[in-house]
């Protein structure tokens, strides 16, 4: 996939306002180009010429989808693009993709309206004035965000069909004029406009005049049962790429007199750069020049490893700003002693928490789960080079616009003068999300000093574990109450932290709730982590469900079905996946099945974990089925493949993944002390997606939740033994502080 | 000191650090991005290539060992257009996701079905140590499955 930069996207625009004249072959469609764009007069092309555009029809019929989204393996841009030629019935085998440019233009106004207004359809003479607006909102917060689950289910739903269909009108009305027929007597097929009477055109060939033509106010989008493109398994464009060492990640960027540089920030979070003797660098063969940051110091040298092995000679003194004490252990007595005190009201329902005191049953339990790292496999990087007047950056970030505004506050430049080339990501999850681009931040402030040779700054995998934002640490108490029949009657849940994302989001039916939190401020940096809060609540809450269909003598699995008669989308999820597990069949000895049920940007997803207990406290995870309700999937298989994606990422943590903290700072340092799930950890994963015709739901994410608490379910029924910390299996270097309360 | 190499079937004399992991040579040096940089500790195995056969993890292998060796690595494997039967099932079984890790578990495979080519899910487990961090294992496994008896 190629990539634009600004110029040659500013060249291909003008064409628009002079292509015909200048007979240069390709022609651009902008479905939204009339709320944010001047007028274009073709005699004078504008030199600040503002098009929002997602479309490129060259004359040889290729049609090339321009995707504001990046690419990091979730198969978004493939998927993006299957969307718009489905509405505007093109080849498929002549679709090619292009990432967008760094430019506000392509802010994901698309996705900030997704999540602002909902998935609730707005009237189409509502639609334009709400792009502009988001358009605008987003634009104005830099975002080119691909994260939270979006890309399908918004930029896709809102912005890549309805390119598509207003593109296959205006092709639609150039044949009709162009042969003097009526436009409905036209059908769009296969790249080519058709009529009755044998006439057939290309839509390179009608590409001019389709450009001229004013935009469809209501272009009409296409019924799901006429869908031939959408709905079947496409090949990602992107894997071809990956089989031969071709793709170009951040970190392959070889430029002419590039110089590399290695780094060590403060092990402490906020603290500084004291001091540093750097003589012990300076003096080893290849170092450049040693570069102090206010809270790092950088190596810059002839070769990467020669820059590291230089660092690790110096000695520097970092300050710790007073959280140099701060461990795993205190950081979860600040968290208990926070939940002793009332807390913040999220959800109070029916009765609330006094409910809970005349219950006749009342079930008690206390989960935890620790800090966690990304561990993206591509380590942090970033190249940058630097001159008085421009500043370019090479990386891999989840928002280039983001990355934009961070360079430019770190250069001193303005955004128009950086330019961004966004390159593939070695992995996402949420650690390149705008908010988390330090990387960026620390290249362009050494290739400042370094003007001006371009600087490729690599993070060790050890600086990597240690400078992450973490999936937040979380402790909750829970206590739910059954009635003389079994039945829950109450559900009191308390936890610590800001992150309530799905915590009171409940699909049981249960009559009184109460759902609070307690904010402790901690000094570790904090940031979205795949599925973000879901992950921690997801647990909590399937697993006391869990603990309620026991105490209940229940079935888990019939236990939570009877809650779900309200829920009917969660109910055939949950029928789905226990179903197809084979729920209440037999199963070899020692081993046992754990079902868990969450919904998560927008999807549904039940998880069925067949677990064998082992000896010392080991587990083994057989076999995961999974039922998914994303609404209708677009791609069969890459969505399968994020599922499947998912419940690895989420088994690696509840097996293995623990972020902990000693004298402030985090103790693990790379996958020696820190496993991941390898190949001999992994499940036989199936897949099974529902078609609900639901409003679409993410997929990214989804797949996480679920399965921790499906795997400590599983343990439960299989050893009665009731597993309310994660990891399951921690490394040494994770071993628990303390034992929750039982 | 210099060090002769042939990469993937070229002969290439470089004068550097002995030292020097042979990863940041094949990388830096010989602009062979394909094998990546993962965790520098041989831990990960996303710097997996072939030093007269055999799978190693470059980035703990100093050049000097590799000295006079051959060494294949990634962008080696093809037959000019022809995709090794590897990359080929890869692609068939949509196996990369980010794909920052397939240059070395494909290496690690390659390594693997010259010596089982009908490898058990046991030998699987064992000899693909590699880490994919989006849990593109399941179609590993499937992938190495449908080449079972297939000459890699």
């Amino acid at each position: 996939m190629n990539k634009w930069t600004r110029r040659t996207f500013i060249g291909v625009g003008t064409v628009v306002g002079g292509g015909l004249a200048l007979g240069i072959g390709e022609f651009l469609f902008a479905p939204n180009r009339l709320e944010i764009s001047p007028p274009v007069d073709p005699n004078n092309p504008p030199n600040n010429f503002r098009l929002s555009t997602w479309i490129k029809l060259a004359p040889d019929n290729t049609v090339t989808v321009v995707v504001p989204h990046c690419e990091m393996g979730q198969g978004a841009q493939t998927g993006l693009a299957m969307m718009l030629a489905e509405e505007l019935e093109a080849d498929w085998n002549g679709i090619r993709v292009e990432e967008a440019p760094a430019m506000d233009e392509f802010a994901a106004g698309y996705m900030v309206r997704g999540f602002g207004l909902g998935a609730a359809e707005p009237p189409q003479a509502m639609l334009r004035g709400l792009n502009h607006l988001t358009y605008k909102v987003a634009s104005w917060m830099n975002l080119q965000v691909t994260g939270g689950s979006a890309s399908i289910r918004f930029t896709g739903e809102y912005g890549m069909r309805v390119a598509g269909a207003s593109a296959k009108q205006m092709l639609l009305q150039a044949a009709a004029t162009r042969w003097n027929v009526s436009v409905t007597e036209c059908t769009a097929k296969l790249s080519f406009v058709e009529h009755p009477s044998g006439k057939r055109a290309s839509f390179g060939e009608l590409a001019s005049d389709a450009a001229s033509i004013d935009l469809p106010s209501h272009p009409q989008l296409k019924n799901r049962e006429s869908f031939t493109i959408i709905g079947t398994a496409k090949p990602r464009f992107d894997i071809p790429g990956k089989v031969n060492g071709g793709t170009t990640y951040g970190m392959d960027v070889q430029l002419p007199d590039m110089v590399y540089a290695a780094i060590k920030a403060a092990p402490v979070f906020g603290g500084k750069l004291v001091s540093v003797e750097t003589a012990p660098a300076s003096s080893m063969p290849g170092v450049i020049k040693v570069v102090q940051l206010e809270n790092a110091v950088a190596v810059v040298a002839d070769g990467y490893w020669r820059a590291q092995q230089a660092l690790n000679k110096l000695q520097p003194v970092f300050s710790g700003e007073g959280n140099e004490s701060v461990n795993s252990e205190s950081l979860f007595q600040s968290f208990a002693k926070a939940l002793d005190s009332s807390g913040k009201k999220i959800l109070s329902q029916g009765k609330g928490a006094d409910a809970f005191e005349a219950s006749p049953t009342k079930i008690d339990a206390e989960y935890r789960v620790p800090y966690l790292a990304h561990a993206t496999m591509e380590p942090m990087n970033a190249t940058a080079r630097v001159s008085d007047k421009t500043c370019e950056v090479w990386a891999g970030t989840q928002d280039p616009l983001n990355a934009r505004k961070i360079a430019a506050d770190a250069c001193g430049l303005k955004k128009p003068q950086v330019t961004i080339h966004n390159l593939q990501l070695g992995g996402g999850f949420g650690r390149r999300l705008p908010g988390n681009l330090d990387y960026v931040d620390q290249a362009v402030r050494i290739a400042k000093e370094m003007s001006p040779k371009p600087v490729k700054l690599i993070w060790s995998r050890e600086e990597d574990f240690r400078h992450d934002f973490y999936r937040s640490a979380v402790l909750g108490r829970y206590q739910g109450g059954l009635d003389a029949q079994g039945k829950p009657d109450s559900w009191v849940a308390r936890f610590n932290g800001s992150a309530d994302e799905g915590a009171a989001e409940l699909p049981y039916a249960v009559p009184n709730q109460y759902i609070a939190k307690s904010d402790v401020p901690v000094h570790i940096r904090l940031g979205a982590w795949r599925s973000v809060d879901h992950t921690q609540h997801g647990f909590f809450t399937e697993s006391f469900i869990d603990e309620l269909a026991h105490a209940a003598k229940k079935d888990p699995f019939e236990f939570r079905r009877d809650l779900l008669t309200d829920k009917p989308r969660h109910k055939a999820a949950l029928e789905l996946a226990a179903e197809k597990a084979g729920w209440g069949t037999p199963i070899a000895k020692g081993r046992a099945r754990g079902i868990a049920l969450v919904e998560s940007f927008g999807s549904i997803v039940c998880e069925v974990a067949e677990v064998e207990v082992l000896a010392n406290d080991k587990f083994k995870v057989h076999r995961v089925v999974a039922a998914v309700d994303c609404g209708d999937v677009v791609n069969p298989d890459s969505g399968a493949a994020q599922i499947e994606g998912g419940i690895v990422f989420g088994l690696s943590a509840a097996l293995y993944g623990a972020i902990t903290i000693d004298n402030g700072a985090v103790v693990q340092t790379n996958f020696g002390d820190h496993p991941m799930a390898r190949m001999q950890d992994t499940p036989q994963i199936e897949v099974h997606f529902i078609a609900s015709h639901a409003a679409r739901g993410g997929l990214g994410e989804p797949g996480v939740p679920p399965i921790a608490a499906a795997i400590t379910n599983a343990i439960f029924a299989a050893s009665g033994k009731r597993l309310r910390s994660l990891p399951l299996m921690p490394a040494k270097s994770a071993q628990p502080v303390s034992q929750p309360a039982a | 000191m210099a060090i002769s190499l042939t990469v993937n079937g070229r002969a290439a004399t470089l004068n550097v650090d002995p030292e020097t992991p042979l990863l940041w040579v094949l990388r830096e040096n010989l602009g062979l991005t394909g094998s990546k940089f993962g965790c520098g500790v041989g831990a990960c195995g996303a710097c997996t290539v072939h030093l007269d056969g055999q799978p190693v993890r470059s980035c703990s292998v100093p050049v000097s060992v590799a000295n006079g060796t051959k060494i294949t690595t990634i962008e080696g494997l093809a037959s000019g257009e022809t995709l090794h039967a590897v990359q080929a099932a890869w692609i068939a079984q949509q196996v990369p996701q980010c794909g920052y890790c397939q240059s070395g578990m494909i290496m690690a495979v390659v390594a693997l079905l010259a010596t089982k080519p009908n490898p058990t899910d046991a030998e699987i487990d064992a000899h693909v140590s590699n880490i994919c961090r989006c849990g593109t294992y399941p179609r590993i496994r499937n992938a190495i499955h449908s080449l079972a008896g297939a000459k890699p």
